[in-house]
């Protein structure tokens, strides 16, 4: 049952088709979960009582930092599948997401670094969690690049492929490296084992905020995904099919 | 006005909040754009392949 489902969603006119269907119903709860969110964090949570109305900063730098982390797991397991089963659905994905998760990334980085001005006295410290986030910046960068320089598809899949599943240690490391060293970033309050350490009228909006920005990922990357695949299979009956008939 | 003020942490919190909802929407305009963009190729080539054909 799973592999039938599996190898259905592995068809490139099947996938274009429920991903076309799929957008609205990602994207519009993304939308209303995201201004929510938003208004609850900055206008209804309550200060902290340590860093004052300076916390208020984590409703748009958790989520982006959460977005940089699974854009990148998305990345690499949809290239693992693609590398293994030659599923041009599962490169077609992979190629959809580093200028997503490229550019929250660097959202984190940058918010992260306003948070870090008044907390610790510095925009920039080499925190392992700072260097590993910083490193995932590049390891997106570096994917980007590979697929712009090589011409030829397949070899561009391959190639940049292999660079995502190599790169996704970093992943882990990047959520553990708070544990597992001294960081002046704080342990994770949310994404841990056991309960979260916040007071509910801070932590809903956060998790509006992080539900909101994962519904909001899988709308992009279903339209990003669909035009992928026409650029692969613009020559294939079926893209014919679709476009040149009632319209996609 | 105490609101915009953020307790003193405006300089930070506001230029955080700007930048990510101005990313929010950019990806919006890249994915939609990049989607439109290929749809118009695919087009344009279906029409001169069925151009050839006739």
């Amino acid at each position: 049952m799973a592999w039938t489902w599996f190898h259905r969603f592995g068809s490139p006119p099947y996938f274009y088709r429920v991903a076309g269907t799929l957008t609205p119903w990602f994207a519009w709860p993304a939308g209303v979960l995201c201004v929510a969110g938003l208004v609850a964090g900055l206008a209804l949570a309550p200060p902290d009582y340590q860093q004052g109305d300076g916390f208020r900063i984590i409703y748009v730098h958790a989520p982006a930092a959460w977005l940089s982390l699974m854009v990148y797991t998305v990345m690499a397991v949809s290239a693992a599948v693609g590398l293994i089963w030659r599923m041009p659905v599962a490169h077609a994905l992979s190629a959809a997401c580093p200028v997503i998760g490229a550019s929250f990334t660097f959202v984190a980085l940058v918010t992260g670094s306003l948070w870090g001005r008044p907390m610790w006295g510095t925009f920039w410290e080499w925190d392992p969690r700072l260097t590993s986030e910083l490193l995932l910046l590049f390891l997106y960068l570096g994917y980007m690049w590979i697929r712009s320089a090589i011409e030829d598809t397949a070899r561009a899949d391959r190639a940049s492929a292999v660079l995502a599943i190599v790169g996704v240690v970093n992943v882990p490391i990047i959520h553990y490296s708070v544990l597992w060293w001294n960081s002046l970033h704080q342990a994770p309050s949310v994404m841990k084992l056991g309960r979260p350490t916040m007071p509910a009228s801070m932590l809903v909006p956060l998790l509006m905020m992080l539900l909101g920005f994962t519904l909001y990922f899988a709308a992009l990357l279903l339209v990003r995904a669909r035009g992928e695949l026409l650029r692969r299979e613009r020559s294939t009956r079926w893209v014919a099919e679709v476009i040149g008939g009632a319209g996609p | 006005m105490q609101f915009l003020r953020m307790g003193g942490y405006a300089a930070y919190v506001w230029p955080s909040v700007l930048l990510t909802v101005a990313v929010v929407l950019l990806n919006v305009h890249w994915a939609r754009r990049s989607a439109r963009a290929a749809l118009a190729v695919a087009r344009r080539r279906i029409a001169l392949q069925r151009g050839a054909d006739a």
